[in-house]
């Protein structure tokens, strides 16, 4: 079945089956594979996208329900050069250890500020309700996004908990 | 996890819907697809055909009229949750869609998605109980209306026909001196995610004396279950703490009471009678309120 749909911005058509899950559409068909595919169950979040503004987990949505939308994966977001003021502060504040479970936690973070810059740490934490993160004990994704909220008002950063990581020297040392 | 293949309609109005419903037997009315779409990567359903209502104009609406608000098939938790009228007039049914799944799940899953899916860990099923909503029932054949509690008949059984849709759910809306509440306790300790029981609780108040009352149990029975018991006991009290306790005491009373792999039957008329508590207390907070704002 023909799906028309606008991917990060550019508009792309392609031929799919009506089985198709949205994540293996992104990930397969379109090479995306920033969004994870974790528990494939609806609980995790990784495959966490925007469709049509709002967060949604792509494991569990058709790629024919994204026929004449706008869906956002992570790679949509912003670049290594310029990150999106989310990613920004994941790394700032090292919201990741394994990584695997960032695309998502970004994608809803950033669905979550879109609707409202202004969050309370508890809010933040209500948000990530649909997320699971097995390594970071989630404190500093919540410094992360809290961080990114200011941002958005117009607050300066805030100082992350732990030092910043410094590459070593390009001569080795 | 992949689901079976399926054919997939994408119809343009009500009536094609139905048409394909009638036409082709097995077929499923896909939504939000949040509990619809696990159950086909899990295997435990292959429908041959899923009508996808998405693209059907209108049905994603709220509209607030005389006998209620009636809710459209495509409404999502979401929509519900953050529904100015729904918040203010249908508590009890607003806080249950809020604290349904995680934000993901309320921004695709619909509110009659749930109530047709009859899963006896939802939330929506027991604050559509207490609050009298009014089934809109369509197929080719004819239309229907049923009221809620002829509705629910077993876990994940519902009174529907296979060619009928769920179209519309109206709620009737709070007046003066009314007011619910829902309370749950989620297997994940906070108030999201499926419930290990839930309490749905509408009460209303006529010179400070509760004259009507109806509490309704999540996760419990088979099915959302009525706890008359309570609202017997309520009614004619002054809905002091007190007689909100002893009423509250009796939520697990004639209940047959079905344990699963998160409660025994204790635990659950436990967590019955405290929910209760919780829920009839602030339903007759927001009552008493209502009666000062009116």
């Amino acid at each position: 079945m023909e799906v028309v749909i606008t991917l990060n911005g550019d508009v792309v058509t392609d031929d799919v089956p009506p089985h198709r899950l949205l994540v293996h559409y992104v990930r397969l068909d379109r090479g995306l594979t920033g969004t994870k595919i974790g528990c494939e169950t609806s609980y995790c979040g990784a495959c966490t996208v925007l469709v049509d503004g709002r967060a949604v987990k792509s494991c569990t949505m058709l790629a024919v329900q994204a026929d004449g939308r706008e869906v956002v994966t992570v790679e949509g977001l912003g670049s290594i050069e310029q990150p999106h003021v989310v990613q920004e502060c994941f790394s700032v504040h090292h919201g990741l250890q394994c990584g695997y479970c960032t695309p998502g936690m970004v994608m809803t973070a950033v669905a979550l500020l879109d609707d409202s810059p202004s969050v309370t740490r508890h809010e933040i934490r209500e948000a990530l309700d649909g997320n699971l993160c097995r390594c970071t004990g989630y404190e500093t994704i919540v410094d992360a996004i809290h961080d990114a909220s200011g941002r958005m008002r117009g607050e300066p950063p805030a100082a992350p908990v732990w030092p910043s990581f410094s590459p070593p020297p390009a001569d080795g040392g | 996890m992949f689901p079976r293949p399926f054919e997939y309609a994408s119809p343009a109005s009500l009536d094609e819907a139905l048409a394909h419903l009638a036409s082709v037997p097995g077929s499923r009315v896909l939504a939000g697809g949040m509990s619809l779409l696990p159950m086909m990567k899990l295997r435990v359903v292959g429908p041959p055909m899923l009508v996808d209502i998405a693209a059907i104009p209108g049905l994603g609406d709220v509209a607030v009229g005389d006998e209620g608000a009636a809710i459209g098939p495509n409404a999502s938790q979401r929509d519900v949750a953050c529904h100015p009228v729904l918040n203010g007039r249908a508590t009890a049914l607003a806080e249950a869609a809020s604290w349904t799944g995680d934000p993901q799940v309320r921004n695709r899953g619909t509110l009659c998605g749930s109530l047709a899916h009859a899963d006896p860990s939802a939330d929506q099923p027991a604050a559509m109980l207490v609050l009298g909503g009014v089934l809109e029932l369509r197929s080719s054949r004819g239309d229907r209306t049923m009221p809620i509690d002829d509705f629910f008949r077993d876990a994940f059984t519902t009174a529907m026909e296979p060619d009928e849709m769920l179209t519309s759910v109206t709620v009737p809306l709070a007046t003066k001196s009314e007011g619910s509440a829902y309370q749950k306790l989620g297997r994940r300790g906070g108030r999201s995610g499926f419930a290990i029981a839930g309490s749905a609780a509408r009460v209303r108040l006529h010179d400070g004396i509760v004259s009507d009352a109806s509490v309704a149990l999540t996760a419990v029975s088979h099915r959302p279950v009525l706890a008359p018991g309570v609202a017997d006991a309520l009614v004619g009290s002054d809905g002091s703490a007190g007689a909100i306790r002893s009423a509250a005491a009796r939520a697990a009373d004639d209940i047959a009471i079905v344990p699963d792999l998160h409660g025994s039957a204790a635990y659950k008329a436990h967590l019955a009678r405290v929910l209760t508590e919780r829920s009839l207390t602030t339903a007759i907070h927001r009552a008493r309120q209502s009666r000062e704002v009116a």
